[in-house]
């Protein structure tokens, strides 16, 4: 059990203080007056851009006459690991299936992605969008009407093929 | 009297041998002076917390308070904030001393003020206004027994609070205070000798004949401005909040505008210390290159441009003051008691030594203050720095990370290593 004395002779810039001190005052003092390099995005004003693949609170696609594209086929609901889409289907007189009932608890969703990758119609979407406050938490319960009109650009996949997304 | 008439009034040079005002007069010009100075004070401690974060956001490439009013109105916001807020009253606490504490921390700061000559007295028809509002002889000694006073407002917020974090804070800031308050003191005997005097009216007119301080007495300005940094508690010297170790430190507990006023007060003694270094070191009102200025005759207009040229000085040190907060890391406690003991104050001592001894030189020469006074002097200081520096500076002033050692204490454990590396048993060697 030998004691290992190791003595680092230091030169005198590394243990001087005061020439460290005056080192980072000026350091300081040029980013004081750096204007150009103020980095802080001023939020409600401007926006840190987003990725295509960024996926956000719901969005159903509609038909050219204003229908929701859902036929009621129950993938999402059963797809769902957090159990958050709420599905009752219906079907109309021609026997297209339509949902009577489709409300996602957006509280519940864990933003996974997975409705959208399943749904055959490519009805429902997780889109680009992230301003989601609500007075109450039954107002993050969206409804289809609701779903219908979001505006909000939809989440591009990620395609195997072009792995980068160029 | 009217605008057209008080314009050519204020270029009216008065007679040099104004009398100063009396009686009534007197005591009407103290009280508008009391009540103009607190509350330029007041409001000017509000826009400090404001130039603080513009300060240091600018530092840290952000760009700082920017909503209310384009920033202008952050510290009403700040009031306006405090003011609404709950007033906590933790269990336990020691209520008298609770809520005496953040006065008591607040009340010296400001006292300390009142002393501090700002400008070149002003003429009025009623005589000579000086513009201090309390001219004491002993103004300087006020000076250190009023500041020396804001240690108890910590110390009893730490005690008071019942909080084991806000204690720690108040016995580091007791210890901290106490060891930096004599190199304080010590540091500004030279300026005394200097003086002669301890009424700052008489250091400010000895510098506007021999010279700013800053030259005569470099050394001294600056251990000075290290242990005005240690007593307003600001970084490098902020042991009493040390926000990573003892949460907030002495106002852990406090609240609303009980907290609020510890953060005054720590800006108001800031504001104080930098008018004594522009005081005691930079030549306090006085207009530079000019001594006419010190004697008369009085004008307003001059006593407008030496206000001027104060709040510069004063401004341009809260700026270090700021600068240095944002730029330096926080001592350890130990590199702070030794820096306070073991350097800062033996080095006050001598400083105070041979300060005398030149200036003992200086009159036995029968050289009188001028230039080659202050040329004398400050060649002295240039010298006693430049030893400073290279013989001092090399880990010694700050101690680094690792201990540091004498060489024969390293050679001693290296022959040590040796004995041992010698007894001890071979390795058996793989496979036999």
């Amino acid at each position: 059990m030998a004691i290992k004395v190791k003595v680092v002779e230091r030169p005198i810039e590394d243990v001087s203080y005061v020439r460290a001190t005056l080192k980072g005052m000026a350091l300081t003092v040029k980013h004081l007056f750096d204007v150009q390099g103020r980095v802080t995005t001023q939020y409600p004003e401007e926006k840190s851009p987003i990725s295509p693949r960024w996926r956000g609170t719901h969005r159903m696609l509609t038909t050219e006459t204003g229908k929701a594209r859902c036929v009621a086929c129950g993938l999402c609901p059963t797809v769902c690991p957090a159990n958050c889409i709420k599905l009752v289907p219906g079907e109309d007189e021609e026997g297209n299936r339509y949902p009577l009932v489709f409300e996602i608890d957006e509280f519940r969703c864990i933003f996974c992605g997975y409705c959208q990758e399943v749904c055959p119609e490519e009805a429902i979407h997780v889109g680009r969008h992230y301003e989601n406050s609500e007075y109450s938490r039954e107002g993050f319960v969206y409804d289809l009407q609701r779903l219908m009109d979001q505006t909000h650009p939809v989440c591009e996949m990620w395609d195997p093929e072009d792995p980068k997304g160029e | 009297m009217s605008v057209i008439h008080g314009f050519p009034a204020l270029l009216q040079a008065a007679d040099p041998n104004l009398p100063p005002v009396s009686g009534m007069a007197f005591f009407i010009f103290t009280i508008v002076k009391m009540i103009i100075i607190f509350t330029i004070y007041m409001v000017g401690v509000a826009m400090l917390t404001l130039a603080e974060r513009k300060i240091s956001a600018w530092i840290q490439d952000r760009h700082g308070p920017n909503r209310v009013g384009k920033g202008w109105l952050q510290p009403a916001a700040d009031g306006l904030k405090n003011f609404m807020k709950e007033e906590t009253m933790p269990e336990g606490v020691n209520k008298p001393l609770f809520v005496l504490a953040p006065i008591l921390s607040f009340i010296p700061a400001l006292t300390a003020w009142c002393v501090i000559p700002f400008g070149a007295p002003w003429p009025t028809r009623w005589g000579r206004i000086d513009l201090v509002v309390a001219d004491l002889p002993v103004g300087f000694l006020f000076i250190l027994a009023i500041t020396s006073l804001g240690v108890y407002g910590i110390v009893l917020a730490g005690w008071s609070s019942n909080n084991k974090y806000a204690l720690l804070g108040g016995l580091r800031s007791s210890a901290q205070m106490v060891s930096y308050e004599i190199s304080l003191g010590m540091s500004t005997i030279p300026v005394l000798l200097l003086a002669g005097n301890v009424s700052l009216n008489s250091i400010i007119n000895q510098q506007a004949w021999g010279g700013w301080n800053v030259v005569n007495l470099t050394v001294a300005f600056f251990i000075f401005m290290v242990a005005a940094f240690a007593e307003t508690n600001r970084l490098p010297f902020d042991l009493p909040e040390a926000e990573s170790e003892l949460i907030a430190g002495y106002h852990t507990e406090y609240s609303a505008m009980k907290f609020s006023l510890f953060f005054i007060a720590e800006y108001a003694s800031m504001v104080t210390q930098s008018a004594l270094m522009a005081t005691l070191f930079f030549g306090g009102w006085d207009v530079p290159f000019t001594a006419h200025d010190n004697i008369g005759p009085y004008s307003k207009w001059l006593s407008l441009l030496s206000i001027g040229i104060f709040l510069t000085k004063i401004l341009f040190f809260l700026f270090v003051f700021m600068w240095v907060r944002w730029t330096l890391p926080r001592f350890r406690y130990d590199q702070l008691m030794s820096l306070g003991w073991k350097f800062m104050l033996p080095l006050a001592l001598a400083y105070i030594v041979l300060i005398a001894a030149v200036l003992l030189g200086l009159s036995a020469a029968g050289i009188d203050e001028g230039y080659m006074y202050a040329a004398i002097l400050g060649s002295v200081n240039l010298g006693v720095i430049i030893i400073l520096f290279v013989i001092l500076d090399r880990g010694r002033i700050i101690s680094p990370a690792y201990g540091r050692m004498h060489p024969r204490e390293i050679e001693r454990l290296r022959q040590l290593d040796k004995q041992l590396e010698k007894r001890r048993p071979i390795p058996a060697e793989a496979g036999s």
